[in-house]
């Protein structure tokens, strides 16, 4: 559906998107993910035709779009503050663009209706824009951005200035509308929790480059980089030398899955494959002597900060029965399928 | 871009050069030493010196009484307040003839204050400053508070709660928004008085001229074209330079501004301090526009026998000197096609220019945006005479057509309808455009669904403003209006140029009439502004 060939906008010397490449199939969800100024809104204003590329190609449906102007690429895009139009009411911003394609009149009404009704609005064409909640906005947005049937939907932090709240129910729905329409959507979005949530697939962007790609389970359990891995919001990275299936690290020696690759890495250990053992009398020689720095109630579990004699702080999460005192002195397990030997970040 | 660019240069530039050619080159040869030597008469000097700093004088005196106007205008809530702004742009249209004789009957000898305290302002600066901000009250009025009337009052609120005190946050959040519209109405002012003509004429006698009025000595009683010439090129120049410079200002300020419905910002006035300046300015208004325009009215009623119609029916006769082939009443009609063509032509040209100019940039573009203010500050005179000796031949003879008035008039319509564009329509959020455009607008289509609407009451505005300037214009229409179509204003001028109670009190009817006529337009268009954006706001 779409395809980009080492697509390249730079803004000065600065490349925003270096030689970027991805697909995106029919009735897809691929959701791009990166911290601000990674170059994913960029990603979307380039499929647009709102940024002219400095290199590269963007095809949709197979056809180069060099030169083809905005209006005529067929995709929507939702913007990120909505940019619905003040002057017109919530029929008319729905309407807009198939008015623009010269739909009927009845046919546009008929749309339209069924569209609020889609995006839970029903009735509400005759209401201001600007009375509306940020949520109905977002509402209203997505009707608008749905209505000409778009062959591509493209959202730019879709839920972004929503309640948490709010977001977690969207995103669900979002999830399942555009299942059942068989919509093709590129979203971007810094947040992880609503990338995991939407896509069939997350491709995590830095410095205008694609750092991984992939379904989000496989992102998750499987981060290609330390890039990515702090990003996903892990901060249990080590170095190591890993040797077979056991890791030789700062924190001790540390199990790592087969078919890790070997030699001097970069190693996460994800919190909830921390195990705390008993200590039995006297530490063994080789193995580093842990204290409990602090525990921070977190509902479902208890995550506890532990800290090694010398190296950096390890974060575990354990059951709320299992977590020691802060101060105790502690021994550390680790299971290896919590352990992720990383790859290298791009230069 | 290319039909502002060709109107442009075929109904200004070419006019404007040619004369400038027929008074410089002599045989075939230019004759540029006389730059020199014209520019070195000290009268000249003298001429150049008043035309600066009078002009200097009535732009700050203007902004000073006006600015508060324009904040009463944008953010209070009041009755009658459609009368009151269509009152306060009545003088702007008013011929300058006129506005200088009701000045004279106001101030000068025998007026009003003469017989109350025998206070005589005529020949004096004053009288041509007060007549001035008189003039342009309404330029400030419109400009700003169009735009002032759409700011976001809770981008202010957001700075007083950042603890900025409320005069603090008007200079920090509130006034460096309004600074291009200030700048772009303080502009208009300066080129306006800098180019004043029958006011400085009349109000200024033989003690004050200005580089407009010198023009005019030198074309019409001297025939000194070279003179005039050379003193064109001057004030070409000297517009060039003030152009620039404003150029350069706007351009540093302008940003992207919230706009909301004006609806949503006007309250009424609270408290001691709003009313009494809510007051103020009413008793400005009164002052300064309702009792020059109250001494004219009631001049047209004052025959010599009382009060009464005498003057008003002595226009549905027919002229007993032959002066006029028609009854007067009949340049009401004229005048009204005239603005009412030149209007439609301004909006195109005006539009279509400001929107290639919000969406192009560049210097060749900045360079056509000041150059489309030229028409404003170079003299009257010389364009009317140009149109004259240019469009007399083929392919354009367009001497003998009626076309030409409104061509004329349009060319200073179309400076107002850029001006209040511009502004609003670099206002408008680009990604507005934007999601127009994902939605499958073309350009042309973004512009008419997105930027349009938005801009509707500024293009009202600036409607009004070139309806208005079209009917109140003087100095080019004398030169191209044919003998039996003349305008009202023609009609007026001749008028007061003859003597006699009879064509004074005539003169005084006829500019009471078209008093009438530009109200009840103004009030017209504020009412179909009304109409039109209730429904969707």
């Amino acid at each position: 559906m779409l395809r980009l060939d080492g697509a390249t906008v730079r803004f000065g010397e600065r490349a925003v998107l270096d030689a970027v490449d991805l697909e995106v199939a029919e009735h897809e969800i691929v959701c791009v993910l990166g911290p601000s100024g990674s170059g994913k809104s960029t990603l979307l204003r380039a499929v647009a035709g709102l940024q002219v590329l400095d290199g590269g190609r963007v095809l949709l449906g197979g056809a180069d779009q060099r030169g083809v102007p905005v209006h005529r690429r067929g995709v929507g895009l939702m913007f990120q503050d909505h940019q619905l139009f003040p002057q017109r009411d919530v029929g008319g911003n729905v309407a807009f663009g198939l008015r623009m394609r010269g739909t009927g009149k009845a046919e546009q009404a008929e749309r339209v209706r069924e569209l609020l009704d889609l995006v839970g609005l029903p009735g509400a064409e005759r209401r201001s824009v600007a009375a509306l909640s940020g949520g109905e906005q977002q509402r209203v947005a997505l009707a608008r951005a749905l209505a000409p049937r778009p062959r591509l939907l493209m959202l730019d932090e879709p839920l972004g200035q929503l309640d948490r709240g709010l977001r977690e129910r969207l995103v669900v729905e979002l999830r399942q509308l555009f299942g059942s329409l068989g919509t093709t959507v590129l979203a971007v979005t810094h947040d992880q929790g609503e990338a995991f949530a939407l896509a069939d697939r997350v491709v995590v962007m830095r410095d205008g480059r694609i750092a991984q790609s992939g379904a989000p389970v496989e992102v998750w359990s499987r981060p290609a980089s330390e890039f990515v891995a702090r990003f996903l919001g892990f901060d249990n990275v080590v170095a190591a030398r890993v040797t077979g299936v056991v890791a030789d690290t700062a924190w001790g020696k540390i199990p790592v899955p087969e078919d890790s690759p070997q030699g001097e890495r970069r190693l996460l250990v994800r919190p909830g494959g921390v195990r705390l053992v008993p200590r039995e009398g006297q530490p063994v020689a080789g193995e580093p002597a842990w204290t409990v720095e602090s525990r921070t109630f977190r509902g479902s579990h208890v995550a506890v900060r532990l800290r090694p004699v010398d190296g950096p702080a390890l974060d575990a999460e354990l059951p709320l029965r299992e977590a020691p005192e802060e101060g105790a002195a502690v021994g550390v397990a680790f299971r290896a399928e919590d352990v992720v030997v990383l790859g290298d970040d791009l230069p | 871009m290319a039909v502002p660019v060709v109107f442009f240069v075929l109904f200004f530039a070419w006019p404007v050069v040619s004369i400038v050619e027929r008074g410089l080159r002599v045989d075939g040869a230019w004759q540029f030493g006389r730059f020199g030597e014209t520019l070195s008469r000290p009268e000249i000097l003298d001429v150049l010196w008043f035309t600066c700093w009078q002009a200097l004088a009535s732009t700050g005196l203007t902004l000073l009484i006006a600015l508060p106007g324009a904040y009463v205008f944008a953010r209070f809530d009041f009755r009658g307040k459609g009368l009151l702004r269509a009152v306060v742009t009545v003088p702007f249209v008013m011929p300058t003839v006129m506005v200088g004789t009701a000045f004279l009957a106001l101030l000068g000898r025998g007026g009003l204050l003469d017989g109350l305290w025998g206070v005589r302002l005529d020949n004096t600066v004053w009288a041509i400053l007060i007549a001035h901000v008189f003039f342009n009250y309404a330029v400030v009025v419109r400009t700003v508070g169009g735009l002032w009337a759409q700011l976001d009052p809770r981008q202010e609120e957001a700075a007083r709660v950042l603890g900025a005190s409320r005069w603090r946050a008007w200079r920090t959040v509130t006034l460096p928004a309004l600074a291009p519209s200030v700048a772009a109405a303080a502009l208009m002012v300066f080129l306006f008085t800098a180019s004043s003509f029958a006011v400085v004429q009349i109000l200024g006698g033989s003690t004050y001229s200005t580089l407009e009025t010198e023009i005019y000595r030198q074309t019409v009683v001297r025939f000194d074209l070279t003179t005039a010439a050379v003193l064109t090129m001057v004030q070409f120049a000297a517009v060039g330079v003030v152009l620039a410079v404003h150029a350069r200002t706007v351009r540093r300020r302008e940003t992207a501004l919230k706009l909301v419905a004006p609806e949503e910002t006007a309250r009424r006035p609270r408290g001691i301090g709003q009313w009494a300046l809510f007051a103020g300015v009413l008793v400005s208004v009164a002052l300064l526009i309702v009792l020059p325009l109250g001494v004219l009215v009631e001049r047209s009623f004052a025959t010599s026998h009382g009060y009464g119609f005498d003057y008003y029916r002595a226009l549905q006769t027919p002229d007993p000197s032959g002066t006029f082939l028609v009854p007067l009443l009949g340049t009401i009609g004229n005048s009204l096609r005239y603005a009412v063509v030149a209007t439609l032509i301004a909006l195109v040209i005006g539009g279509l220019a400001a929107a290639a100019l919000t969406r192009r940039a560049g210097r060749l573009v900045r360079g056509f945006d000041a150059l489309l203010m030229l028409p404003l500050g170079v003299s009257a005179v010389t364009v009317g005479f140009g149109f004259l000796i240019t469009l007399d031949e083929p392919p354009f003879d367009l001497r003998a057509s009626w076309i030409l008035v409104p061509l004329a008039q349009a060319l200073v319509g179309v400076p107002f309808v850029v001006r209040t564009m511009l502004p609003v329509l670099r206002a408008v959020d680009e990604r507005l455009r934007e999601a127009a455009a994902v939605l499958g607008a073309s350009p042309w289509r973004a512009w008419r669904e997105v930027d349009l609407p938005l801009v509707r009451r500024a293009l009202l505005i600036a409607a009004g403003f070139a309806f208005a300037v079209s009917l109140g214009e003087f100095g080019a229409t004398v030169f191209i209006a044919r003998p039996d179509s003349p305008t009202l204003t023609v009609a007026v001028a001749r008028l007061l140029g003859r003597p006699g109670e009879l064509n004074y009190g005539q003169a005084m009817a006829l500019s009471t009439i078209l008093m009438v006529v530009c109200a009840v337009s103004l009030l017209l268009l504020e009412r179909l502004r009304t109409e039109r954006t209730s429904g969707e706001f």
